[in-house]
């Protein structure tokens, strides 16, 4: 089973994980990715209070199906999950969820690790952090980009 | 055609969206970022660097040079910071 959600509601990854093998006995490998909202950027950095993620509905959703099409025609995947929040997080709040399941270790875990790279740069969300001092929209990193590009 | 605007491009903007006749010689998304940059200082502080902002058309992304074709819908916004 492939599933993309987008939602402004928390996500249990274990229950999530669970539900990808469920009732099926030809897994063997499943590889759950979580990212979450972080306090602090650098030691000794202003901490973050919380996070908003604006994205762009109805393209959020068919972007990650595309990028979880693309680690299908590569990798022998059995199921995924893709889950992606978006609204206001504070420090400890789950953001985003990639689960895959193969029949062997390799194929799970480069898969979540290609989506996770792709959906950084090409998801259409945009996180803007808010500090005591005010809020800033947060800058694209280029170690993101190179993420990505190594899978070419 | 329905133009979208996303974080700091809609709020420089100060619009989330809004319906735009393309004029006759615009035919790419560069090429209409750039007239949508001489509507007002907004647009313009959002286009001040077209090389950063990136755009979609009918939510699928595209380059400076994409033509506009027959879409219905494009959207500009900065660099994706999800994940």
């Amino acid at each position: 089973m492939f599933t993309v959600r987008i939602q402004a509601q928390d996500f249990d990854p274990a229950q999530e994980a669970a539900a990808l093998s469920r009732g099926r006995t030809d897994i063997g490998a499943v590889v759950t990715f979580t990212g979450l909202c972080r306090a602090q950027d650098a030691p000794g950095g202003a901490p973050l209070i919380a996070l908003t993620l604006e994205h762009y509905p109805g393209m959020a959703e068919e972007e990650i199906g595309r990028l979880v099409e693309q680690a299908r025609a590569r990798w022998p995947l059995i199921g995924a999950t893709v889950i992606h929040r978006y609204g206001r997080m504070v420090p400890g709040d789950n953001i985003v969820l990639v689960v895959t399941a193969s029949a062997h270790r390799a194929a799970a875990f480069e898969a979540a690790e290609f989506l996770m790279d792709w959906l950084k740069t090409s998801a259409p969300f945009w996180k803007m952090e808010e500090r005591d001092e005010g809020t800033a929209w947060v800058a694209a990193k280029d170690e993101d980009d190179d993420a990505a590009e190594r899978w070419n | 055609m329905k133009v979208l605007y996303f974080a700091w491009v809609r709020e420089r903007i100060g619009l989330e969206a809004e319906e735009v006749a393309v004029p006759e010689g615009v035919a790419t998304v560069a090429e209409l970022a750039a007239h949508l940059a001489a509507r007002g200082e907004g647009y313009a502080r959002a286009f001040e660097n077209p090389r950063i902002v990136r755009a979609a058309l009918d939510r699928r992304h595209a380059r400076p040079d994409t033509p506009l074709g027959g879409a219905r819908e494009i959207a500009f916004f900065p660099p994706m910071t999800g994940g």
